[in-house]
């Protein structure tokens, strides 16, 4: 297309990236903060402190309250989960499924006396964590969306390699004082460049965790569309038991778990109970993934009614089943370990940044000269930059903060605290439209600082314990970067070099108009 | 270049543009969906291994294909080399279901 191979994927890289960048932006905000999803959650649910560890009896015991509770309030329920306590987390979580399509329901129980426990009732980490692959849509939709804009994202990054032939030169190229284009342009590549395999690993096993149903279609000529049976012959299930149709009563849990735990060595994590009430009920183990990168959780199935084994998983995948779960464990990162993690974490922001400045690259190098109106296309770009990169920090600030303030006992709590994240995010971008540009940028950064103080305050006023202090602490650094970009932002006056030269060239003026085609043909021809 | 033509000349390349994404976007899954249901049946390892392999695949094989149609000379050189690709793609998974079907009844 277009003058050649380098302009054409040039051409590429500029509109896959701006078509997609708003949700982009969301998602890669949303999942960098789900390598904290569990300290969220934590922080959210101040009520629960740390205990000492559960033993295989305390276990055996929370299992039963949670059948128990099951059975009163979800007896027709086709499925049961139930997560079990842990030291660091423990609360027995109940999750059940009555109908497809209906949002399933779901109880916190305290895991010594199995009455229902006084935590807030909240989302935590998990509402981000959804949010980072179904944008709080009907799960289909939301998928389906994210991998679109995923699969946009790689061809993106393809087109974005090939249209840098100085990839390794760019690494140390950060002309922040020539213009206001070449420094976005900088930024833009050293975020891209130097994040780069955390870029393509990251969209590329993000698509690959829900692979079968964005590419269904092996399974459909080879399984004839049978999911369940190709999950277990690839060995990452236990093999799935239909219903029997027939009535069934659920054996005693208790004797289950002290059996599954005494089979597997890794910590026992949750319990799956399918068709609880059916003569085929089938009771599974989920075992914590042993040590590796492989998302490889170890299973033991038992037969609901006798209780008696059917089936252990334990490792054993063959190459092409290991290379998939390895995948899945690359993105999850459920291996790292804190110092890990916080190199992941950063990684993450530099994806954010990375899409961040190349949504502002696309708006910079389009500015019209002083005088001319900007074009509608241009103003609405703005906006949506500024009430996207500004509006979703500010929206989970709002989040974090919605969970202090709102009093605990209300009905529908958690349904609240998402209201208010919306309810920012809403507010926010609207002022980005009725503002000035370059003050609703200031103007949405210090809001964002101003925010994510607030939440560390609150914490501080009402719960103000020692534990949370590392959590407020990033709190306070991301709400230090927001004021730092605010007074860069406000401060911010372009070279007067540049701005002679443009004057005095009118060729330069006539190419700033057409810029990212300007900038790249003079890239090119500079690097051939 | 008088302004009629100019304006004519915009909306083709709009439309070659616009022909693009739909090609890169339709053929590029279309080519990747056809890759993965024949490579599940013909590759030469068990039936679970050739999903999955097939399957990862897919993915790097769209990204290929989308990449392809936006660098490609012209909308119907791109337009044509895809067709190809997906009629022998085509024909093949075809023939392979056939023989799956006549042949071993297991």
């Amino acid at each position: 297309m277009k003058n050649g191979f380098r302009q054409s994927m040039a051409w590429l890289h500029t509109w896959s990236g701006l078509v997609v960048g708003w949700v982009l932006f969301a998602v890669f905000v949303t999942g960098t903060a789900s390598y904290y999803r569990s300290d969220i959650s934590l922080w959210m649910r101040p009520e629960l402190r740390q205990e000492a560890a559960f033993s295989p009896e305390d276990l055996a015991r929370a299992a039963e309250f949670g059948v128990a509770h099951l059975q009163k309030h979800a007896g027709n329920a086709r499925t049961w989960f139930i997560t079990l306590p842990s030291a660091d987390n423990p609360v027995l979580d109940l999750f059940w499924r009555t109908k497809p399509g209906t949002p399933p329901s779901q109880a916190a129980l305290d895991p010594r006396t199995g009455e229902v426990s006084g935590l807030r009732e909240t989302k935590g980490g998990d509402f981000l964590y959804r949010f980072h692959f179904e944008l709080h849509m009907p799960p289909i939709w939301g998928r389906w969306i994210v991998g679109i804009c995923a699969m946009i994202m790689l061809v993106a990054l393809v087109s974005g390699i090939v249209i840098h032939r100085r990839i390794f030169a760019d690494f140390f190229t950060f002309r922040r004082d020539k213009s206001a284009q070449r420094g976005w342009l900088d930024a833009h590549n050293v975020t891209g460049v130097l994040g780069l395999p955390f870029h393509l690993m990251i969209t590329y096993t993000g698509v690959v965790t829900l692979a079968l149903m964005y590419m269904p279609w092996g399974v459909t000529t080879a399984y004839k569309g049978d999911n369940q049976a190709f999950f277990a012959e690839s060995g990452q299930i236990t093999a799935p038991r239909p219903p029997a149709g027939r009535p069934g009563t659920l054996a005693p849990i208790g004797p289950m778990v002290r059996e599954a735990i005494a089979t597997v060595p890794e910590p026992l994590e949750r319990l799956s109970i399918l068709n609880p009430k059916d003569a085929a009920a089938t009771v599974v183990a989920v075992f914590e993934e042993p040590h590796g990168l492989s998302h490889e959780h170890p299973q033991v199935a038992f037969d609901g009614v006798t209780g008696a084994v059917v089936e252990v998983r334990q490792g054993g995948l063959k190459p092409a089943a290991k290379t998939f779960t390895t995948m899945v464990g690359l993105h999850e990162a459920h291996f790292a370990g804190p110092a890990l993690r916080v190199l992941f974490f950063l990684c993450g922001l530099m994806g954010c940044a990375m899409v961040a400045t190349g949504l502002v690259l696309w708006s910079v190098s389009r500015m019209p000269k002083a005088g001319e109106p900007a074009f509608f296309g241009l103003r609405l770009v703005q906006a949506l930059n500024v009430g996207t990169v500004v509006g979703l920090p500010a929206a989970v600030a709002v989040y974090l903060l919605a969970n202090r303030l709102l009093p605990v006992g209300i009905a529908d709590r958690s349904g609240w605290e998402i209201r208010a994240f919306f309810g920012a995010w809403i507010i926010m971008a609207l002022a980005a439209l009725l503002r000035p540009h370059r003050r609703a940028w200031t103007e949405g950064a210090i809001a964002v600082a101003a925010l994510f103080v607030a939440a560390a305050t609150a914490d501080a006023l009402t719960i103000g314990e020692a534990r949370f202090l590392g959590f407020d602490t990033a709190l306070l650094v991301l709400a230090a970067l927001f004021a730092y970009a605010a007074r860069k932002v406000s401060t911010y006056a372009p070279p007067q070099r540049e701005r002679r030269s443009r004057q005095d060239s009118p060729a330069l003026a006539a190419a700033s108009r057409q810029p990212a085609q300007a900038f790249r043909t003079q890239k090119v021809l500079n690097e051939a | 270049m008088n302004a009629v033509s100019s304006r004519r000349a915009e909306w083709t390349t709009r439309l070659a543009v616009a022909g693009r994404v739909v090609l890169a976007a339709g053929g590029g899954y279309g080519l990747a969906a056809l890759s993965t249901a024949l490579l599940s049946l013909v590759l030469p390892l068990s039936r679970a291994e050739a999903v999955t392999s097939a399957t990862l695949l897919s993915f790097a094989l769209m990204v290929g294909a989308a990449v392809y149609v936006f660098a490609a000379r012209s909308l119907g050189r791109a337009a044509i080399s895809m067709a190809v690709l997906a009629g022998i793609l085509g024909g093949t998974l075809w023939l392979v279901m056939k023989m799956i079907q006549t042949g071993s009844p297991a």
